[in-house]
């Protein structure tokens, strides 16, 4: 059995199982912050009830979310350990970071806010809030800093037959890492303003709670509105540095085979790796990719033949998961002004409501797509030109990783049908009684 | 002292630190089934340890990251060698985790009695299996030249792994109790209470078991005779367990609980004094061996996370002990129904 593949399996199942949660925390923590804090400062009941409700949901995300994270620090070690030791001098030190600095910050507040209802004054708790919101997001950004270090090593030199450590900022403040934090916490941001629309719209559909959901909606509204443009351009931003620092990732995403001026894009295509052409192509947009790319229409883009086929991620995967992450990355911001220019007349447009209900998915399957673009898309590199994946995995045996990735695939199965099913059944029953 | 030596302590202090918090999370689980009678039991148990359980399972993380950034040789070989006992931890955990939040958002008996099942499997499975993990590390374990460990799940369930098992859950059984006494009032801290006296004399003799085995078991010793000094550590251990009885019998259960905490820090430190400068020995050859100075990483990165601890570590501690000031009041009956509690 072959090691590296089943470490990957299990790899990205961890990997996206917690993705489905994290997100949520990052965006429904923020939205909870403003909330309470409306509370604090108004006293307006709504507010508090609105955080209680929204709270009960976001624990439950919370909980799933934290105990999938509690692998993934080990994995490196028990699935990746050559990885591990030729690289844990600057990789490791992130991961270390992040605990000491932000999840020791996120875990402890969480338990004091949880329960701290009445040993703390309304400011104080609506504090503790913005504490947890805070160092999630810093969490995060650790975590994208380790990841952004995977896509485009700097900072290091290889001595002692490993990746050293020589220049710290370097590594935080790269340009890919801060478009990165950037895109993956507005994307996250996304997700908490569109889960509370479209429970907001469920309960609103229904007139109940008009007044307390209306609130809701309409604070998320703003919250989505403006974190959907931000993630908008910056994806755009995203995409010209990758095109620059990972030429084959960018040439994947567009199946673009041919190195030409005028690149263009496809509004559909499907690749043919075998034959190195794509089977299917509709809507031909000329230019469009060498815009896209660099913001000039007649650049040259690099084609995937005059990439090595050895270094070519797979194209398939990563072109379809990029397709999806642009297409709703370019629905949240219409839909969110569409909303925000009806915002006074939300009641008499039940239309927008259901769209709204059953676009509370769309965001995660987004934030998903464009982590598969990340990870896929870089292969067959753990480390983009320094380290391959098939060189990474650890001297363990096949089988017993087998083994770990069946389990993973209950345990985890299990886990997210009981979170989601207790998130369903609290969202519909709605907000306590005052 | 040279930075891999100061890696090396902190490295133990971070895995004591977390043993002495998510120990007693780990002895409340334990005892669970056993001492909580009724439904409201059952609440104030899971309640008692309910705000504090998640930051304590951080130092787990922060340790499992700092042997990452300071050793990362460690790192790779120690989770890729011990990988099933550490899958095994971690799928506890999960389990353990999502239990207590989940159990308490259906009011249906089957429901509760499967997370009840998943809470105590939870926390002893991992009380135990980080004992056997650290007593086999003591020990040194088959690992070759190249990181590759030769043996399975029944090398580590030697009789000193196991007795290393065994201690470690009563250890945190007497911990948790102790906390118990600290949150509960009536029936239940009178159940907790004669739980910590009962376990006191097992803990006793299990120590010096463990203690008097490792000196047939382990090279643990060679530090101490080398610096006879050492031993007022494992003299020190002891008399903290004495006073985890002495502060029991006069009733103050937070001194005998800081008591029992400082056992338990200082039985980790024993093997950790003992192991320095070895991280993860090899019994197969001692050049193999993963000490602190050949798997350690580059001076840069370790004077970046010295400075990283410095700063955080004790504001970590600060809040983490202003969280447990407020939460070392009794959990009372009306707070279970103000969702204040599960």
């Amino acid at each position: 059995m072959d090691v590296v593949f089943l470490s990957r399996l299990q790899f990205a199942a961890a990997t996206m199982f917690h993705f489905l949660f994290v997100p949520l925390t990052l965006g429904l923590s923020v939205l909870l912050a403003f909330m309470e804090t409306r509370y604090a400062r108004t006293g307006d009941e709504d507010y508090l009830r609105m955080t209680k409700f929204f709270g009960k949901l976001f624990l439950i995300n919370f909980a799933v979310g934290v105990v999938t994270g509690i692998t993934l620090e080990f994995q490196f070690g028990t699935n990746w350990s050559r990885y591990s030791e030729y690289v844990g001098d600057v990789f490791g030190s992130l991961l270390a970071i992040e605990a000491s600095v932000a999840f020791f910050l996120e875990s402890t507040f969480i338990g004091i806010w949880m329960f701290g209802w009445k040993k703390l004054s309304a400011k104080a708790h609506a504090f503790v809030m913005w504490l947890v919101a805070i160092a999630g997001s810093l969490s995060a950004i650790w975590i994208l800093a380790a990841n952004s270090w995977m896509q485009h090593p700097v900072g290091y030199a290889i001595r002692n037959g490993r990746a050293e450590l020589t220049d710290f900022l370097a590594i935080v403040f790269q340009k890919f890492a801060l478009l990165e934090m950037f895109h993956t916490l507005t994307a996250s941001y996304i997700f908490g303003a569109f889960f509370v629309m479209g429970v907001s719209a469920y309960h609103l559909l229904k007139k109940n709670e008009v007044q307390l959901f209306t609130k809701a909606f309409n604070m998320a509204l703003v919250v989505g509105l403006v974190s959907s443009v931000l993630a908008f351009i910056s994806g755009d931003l995203h995409g010209i540095h990758v095109a620059e620092v990972q030429p084959a990732k960018l040439a994947a995403m567009e199946s673009h085979w041919e190195t030409a001026e005028r690149a263009p894009v496809f509004l559909f295509a499907i690749p043919d790796e075998e034959n190195e052409t794509n089977l299917i192509e509709i809507g031909r947009l000329p230019g469009v990719l060498s815009f896209l790319a660099t913001h000039d229409f007649n650049a040259k883009i690099t084609g995937l033949k005059d990439i090595p086929k050895e270094e070519r991620p797979p194209v398939l995967i990563t072109s379809l998961a990029f397709k999806a992450m642009v297409g709703l990355g370019t629905f949240f911001p219409l839909i969110t002004l569409l909303l925000w220019i009806k915002r006074k007349k939300l009641l008499e447009n039940p239309l927008l409501l259901k769209i709204m209900l059953f676009s509370i998915p769309l965001p995660v399957v987004a934030l998903e797509s464009g982590w598969v673009l990340a990870e896929v898309g870089r292969q067959p590199w753990i480390v983009y030109g320094l380290m391959k994946t098939s060189d990474a995995a650890s001297p363990v045996a096949g089988p017993q990783v087998l083994f770990t990735l069946i389990a993973f695939v209950i345990v985890y199965g299990l886990l997210g049908a009981v979170g989601y099913y207790l998130m369903f059944k609290n969202a519909k029953k709605g907000p306590e009684a005052a | 002292m040279e930075l891999q030596a100061i890696w090396f302590f902190l490295w133990g202090l971070l895995w004591a630190v977390f043993f002495m918090t998510d120990g007693f999370d780990f002895g409340v689980g334990t005892i669970y089934p056993f001492i909580g009678k009724t439904d409201t039991d059952k609440k104030t148990m899971i309640s008692a340890i309910g705000p504090l359980w998640d930051g304590n399972e951080v130092w787990l993380i922060t340790a499992g990251g700092v042997t990452f950034a300071a050793f990362p040789a460690v790192y790779a070989t120690m989770f890729s060698a011990l990988y099933t006992p550490l899958m095994l931890i971690l799928f506890a955990l999960i389990i353990r985790g999502v239990s207590i939040e989940f159990r308490s958002q259906i009011e249906s008996p089957g429901w509760k009695k499967i997370w009840d099942a998943c809470f105590f499997i939870g926390s002893a499975a991992p009380a135990l299996l980080f004992g056997v993990a650290f007593a086999n590390i003591f020990q040194g374990l088959p690992i070759d030249g190249d990181g590759i460990f030769h043996g399975n799940l029944l090398t580590l369930l030697n009789p000193y792994g196991l007795l290393g098992g065994v201690l470690f859950l009563c250890l945190f059984i007497q911990h948790g109790a102790l906390w118990l006494c600290i949150r509960t009032e009536g029936d239940l801290q009178a159940r907790a209470i004669n739980v910590s006296g009962k376990s006191w004399p097992v803990v006793l003799v299990l120590t010096l078991v463990f203690v008097v085995s490792s000196y047939f078991a382990t090279d643990l010793f060679k530090n101490y005779f080398a610096q006879p000094l050492l031993f007022i550590v494992i003299i020190a251990a002891v008399v903290s367990l004495l006073g985890v009885r002495f502060y029991l019998k006069k009733q103050s259960f937070f001194m005998a609980w800081g008591a029992s905490s400082l056992t338990i820090v200082l039985a980790t430190f024993f093997g950790v004094i003992g192991l320095f400068p070895t991280l993860f020995g090899s019994n197969m050859n001692p050049e193999y061996s993963l000490t602190a100075y050949n798997s350690s990483s580059s001076p840069l990165t370790l004077k970046i996370m010295l400075g990283v601890v410095i700063c955080f570590i004790p504001l970590v501690i600060a809040y983490q002990a202003w969280a447990y000031k407020v939460f070392s009041v009794k959990v009372k009956e009306e707070d279970l129904h103000h969702g204040e509690s599960y």
